[in-house]
């Protein structure tokens, strides 16, 4: 996994050795899962990891308990030659009584942290927060920052250390957006604005992805996640706002934009000063972008080549049709928007 | 054979021939019928999951197209929740519930007729789809909106909502059928309390499928409206809140998982005692948790939405009835030990699919409670640790409940006493098997894979355990023809049964196997809760071989499958056209006025 390092302050932790011990016979730790939900990188994140290791405890314990019991019964009751017929016992009210208290208490010892997390969890974020729009679209994430003027897709920035405020919205069926490191998912519904609230720990890029079947490319419809010091994020943010670049008409990347202007590219996407189409991600800066296409595929010019190729092609359901672009106008447009830093 | 020279002698003939199993009204050979079937479209249901477990052996695998993929998660689901798993809990509670009451046949042996013909010709209208342009793909759960004209606008939802419709009639008829017959049709002595636990069982799931399906029908009616008419209840841009649909769904949805183990519950809770020789310790706690399973399952439906932004009312409301919900079901764990301590425990493959299902169902019941945390659910929602949970909760559940039941049964339904040496291989290699391909899910869920998704990303670390649970499917499928090839020998060549093989102690083992056609010559009075068990009680139960005089059975009738198929005509030309709709409703009315007219005798 690119960069952080596990946070060596919270020792005692129950849940991360088990699995790790568990994986440990196939040579595997924890770091070889960058999704995972189990390494959180968030105050929501941790939370949830405290709840959750303290159910496992008494999941593992009532397990093995009922497992050996069977076993036991199984040895020890086995029907052997010559044994008598057993009594006829009907049942036992002290008994009854007794394993009814007894996962009553085990549940209520679970249930009292949970309603507190319940509410802990989704109480309103603290003023000073970073207010972030998330977006779902049929097969890619969309994030505003309406404070800051920046429009983005399938990247998220967040500074370290400062409460992230998500409002999660759809633009067209069901989506759930889940970056494991920072938290619980949360449904995009169609004409709802749902929330969570995150302070990210370790600086990092984290992949997430989304959660709800969402039609035919759901598997393809991913996200990074992008923790930075507070000045690196300043400085993302000051660069996103600014226009983009405008390459010399003569050059192949000036070639590449003006087909842009002139073809079907315009009615989707957003280039700030040149077009105004919605649909698609917003490209002003696609260029500074470490992927496209749903964070698909990495951002290469070899592989944002194949991808304005065919589409859907590269992207099954893709909205983006296949244009029937010649060889050149491909490479023109990838110079153009690849320079788009 | 003597049962055939008791039927002459009862005046009831016995027929053969593929005419008399489509007119047939006889609760065993329509169990027999919903058996069949309900194992076919498991294998078919088996195949489709195979299909998806060799797409995701690796990463960017090309097996099926994503589509395709799509396709065959919901049809895998909804073949096996509606066409394998409840009519497989259908075939027991025909042939066995009336044997175990000491009925002659169901309170209405034409509507249990036409219940299984509407559910055969659903399952085939549902199947078609798959060679009429595209099977369903939107999930089992169809969630709104995906599922509205412009998101999914081939016939795939259509077939499967409409295929839904004509299923649920099926299991309304027969559950209406089950409530009327437990209630009326037990023999003298027979109080409620004197029940056996898969009858008490039967009648509580009897009484969930009536009041949870039409909660799904009324959703379904709203989705295809939607489609049909242009409508918009689930239309977020006419001002419909696609939740609604996540509601009903689940108001359903929940009691109908419920629906799908109860009965597997009963069949444990009859398995246990005649293999322990004892019988089942606490059978009143065990009753009433059921009966208070089944109503708390209404009270839990929104567990499935924890991740919709319900509010924190709402989501620590939910998170608590669903853990209360824990505890009947650890009672009945509980007793189910208590009924194997201090027996005289005999490991016939009966016995090993029951104590299978006792371990495996409490692993799916602790993920269960680990997810009835709403924090800690939001991680696990919509990963392969929820889908690791639904198996452990539905295949190491409902499916070895239902394979200890058939085990158990068959030498009573057939005569004949399934290979106990071919039962024990199919048992060990399915237990492996199943916890091969299913315990790894638990971990590559909360290491960060989510459900429904036809491929996944090389680095994030899921390889090793998608391979090794494709490895599990893979010896599923042997566990699985081990079993079939069991049933095929067993009926060609099996030991014959006689009355009680295992040393039952209810009232279906009184009788012959197979049962003659009338089951009971004489009504026998029940004296306790296991007749056979105890020497007077045994003596009155044996009266039922008694023949005396002339017994009146319903007659052959081919107007509940002339009926169901009108109905299906009527409901499929929805899709299909007029030309068939119409003749659809007037073979339907013809049919059911010669079913109301239809001397009976």
């Amino acid at each position: 996994m690119a960069g952080p390092e596990p946070d060596k302050t919270r020792s005692g932790r129950f849940l991360l050795p088990l699995v790790s011990s568990l994986l440990a016979a196939s040579g595997c730790t924890l770091q070889q899962y960058p999704q995972s939900s189990l390494s959180p990188h968030s105050d929501y994140a941790w939370d949830i990891q405290r709840l959750l290791e303290a159910q496992v405890i008494w999941v593992v314990i009532i397990f093995m308990g009922v497992l050996l019991a069977t076993l036991f019964i199984l040895v020890r009751f086995r029907a052997r030659p010559g044994a008598p017929d057993p009594q006829h016992v009907h049942g036992h009210t002290g008994l009854e009584i007794a394993w009814t208290i007894a996962p009553a208490v085990i549940l209520t010892l679970v249930a009292v942290p949970t309603v507190e997390t319940i509410y802990k969890t989704q109480s309103t974020p603290p003023p000073g927060s970073l207010h972030v729009r998330v977006i779902g679209h049929q097969w890619w994430w969309e994030f505003q920052y309406p404070e800051l003027g920046v429009v983005t897709g399938s990247e998220l920035h967040v500074p370290i250390g400062r409460t992230v405020a998500v409002d999660i919205e759809s633009a067209d069926v069901l989506h759930s957006f889940w970056f494991p490191v920072i938290g619980g998912k949360r449904d995009a519904v169609p004409g709802r604005v749902n929330h969570i609230a995150f302070k990210a720990d370790t600086t990092g890029t984290f992949p997430g992805q989304c959660a709800e079947l969402c039609g035919v490319s759901h598997a393809n419809m991913r996200m990074k996640l992008v923790v930075s010091t507070p000045a690196e994020f300043e400085a993302w943010v000051a660069a996103q706002k600014l226009g983009p670049m405008t390459p010399d008409s003569t050059s192949l990347a000036g070639k590449g934009r003006q087909l842009f202007m002139a073809s079907a590219c315009v009615a989707c996407h957003t280039i700030s000063g040149v077009s105004a189409g919605v649909i698609g991600p917003n490209l002003t800066h696609v260029g500074s972008r470490s992927s496209i296409a749903g964070a698909l595929y990495d951002n290469t010019p070899e592989l944002l080549g194949q991808w304005l190729n065919n589409p859907p092609g590269r992207k099954p359901g893709s909205l983006m049709p296949n244009l029937g672009l010649t060889q050149d106008q491909v490479a023109a447009l990838v110079a153009y928007l690849t320079s788009l830093k | 054979m003597a049962t055939t020279a008791a039927a002459l002698d009862a005046g009831v003939k016995t027929e053969s021939g593929v005419w008399s199993w489509i007119t047939t009204v006889d609760h065993k050979r329509v169990g027999f019928l919903y058996g069949t079937t309900a194992l076919i479209f498991f294998l078919i249901g088996g195949v489709e999951a195979l299909a998806i477990r060799i797409q995701l052996m690796r990463p960017d695998n090309h097996f099926v197209s994503p589509d395709f993929y799509n396709q065959l998660f919901t049809m895998h689901a909804t073949t096996m929740i509606f066409m394998a798993v409840m009519p497989l809990s259908a075939s027991f509670f025909n042939f066995m519930i009336p044997l175990m009451i000491g009925a002659r046949d169901v309170a209405f042996p034409r509507l249990n007729a036409f219940s299984y013909w509407v559910f055969l010709l659903g399952c085939v209208f549902m199947n078609l789809s798959f060679v009429m342009g595209g099977a369903p793909d939107a999930g089992w759960f169809g969630y709104s909106n995906l599922t509205s004209k412009q998101f999914s606008p081939g016939h795939g939802v259509d077939f499967w909502a409409i295929g839904l419709q004509i299923l649920g009639i099926a299991s309304l008829a027969a559950a209406f059928n089950f409530i009327v017959t437990i209630i009326n049709m037990r023999a003298p002595g027979m109080r409620l309390m004197r029940m056996p636990v898969f009858v008490w069982m039967t009648l509580v799931t009897s009484f969930l499928i009536i009041l949870a399906f039409p909660v799904i029908t009324v959703a379904l009616v709203f989705l295809l409206f939607d489609r049909f008419v242009g409508t918009h209840f689930f239309i977020p841009q006419a001002g419909a809140d696609p939740l609604l649909w996540q509601h009903l769904f689940w108001l359903f949805g929940h009691p109908e998982v419920y629906i799908l183990i109860l009965p597997a519950m009963g069949i444990v809770s009859e398995v246990l005692p005649t293999f322990s020789r004892k019988p089942l310790f606490g059978y009143p706690v065990v009753v009433y948790s059921g009966i208070f399973i089944g109503f708390m399952g209404w009270g839990v439906w929104s567990h499935h939405m924890f991740s919709v932004g319900l509010g924190p009312l709402a989501d620590s409301f939910f998170a608590l009835s669903t853990m209360l919900i824990a505890i009947p079901t650890g009672v009945k764990i509980f007793n189910w030990l208590g009924t194997m301590w201090g027996g005289r425990l005999e490991l016939k493959t009966a016995m090993l699919f029951a104590v299978g299902f006792i371990i495996l169902f409490t692993m799916g019941g602790l993920s269960g409670f680990m997810h009835a945390s709403p924090p800690a659910d939001l991680q696990q929602t919509d990963t392969y640790f929820v889908v690791a949970h639904i198996h452990y909760v539905l295949f190491g559940g409902a499916i070895m409940g239902i394979f200890a039941g058939i085990y158990y049964w068959f030498p009573k339904m057939t005569g004949r006493v399934l290979d106990e040496r071919l039962g024990q291989i199919h048992f060990w290699l399915q237990l492996v098997a199943m916890n091969l391909t299913f315990f790894p899910m638990h971990f590559v869920g909360l290491l960060g894979m989510p459900r429904r998704v036809y491929t996944y990303g090389a680095n994030l670390g899921f390889n090793e355990m998608n391979f090794w649970s494709t490895i599990g499917a893979l010896l599923l499928a042997p566990a699985i023809l081990v079993f079939v090839y069991n049933i095929l020998v067993t009926l060609r060549s099996g030991r014959p049964a006689g009355n009680d093989p295992w040393g039952g102690g209810t009232l279906e083992w009184a009788i012959p196997s197979p049962p003659p056609p009338y089951n009971f010559g004489t009504v026998p009075e029940i004296k306790s809760l296991d007749p056979l068990w105890h020497k007077e009680s045994r003596e009155a139960a044996l009266v039922a071989n008694q023949v005396r005089g002339h017994i009146h059975m319903p007659p052959n009738s081919h107007w509940p499958a002339v009926s169901a198929l009108g109905m299906s005509m009527l409901l499929s030309g929805m899709l299909f056209g007029w030309y068939v709709g119409i003749p659809g409703v007037i073979l339907m009315l013809f049919g059911f006025y010669n079913w109301a007219f239809e001397p009976c005798h």
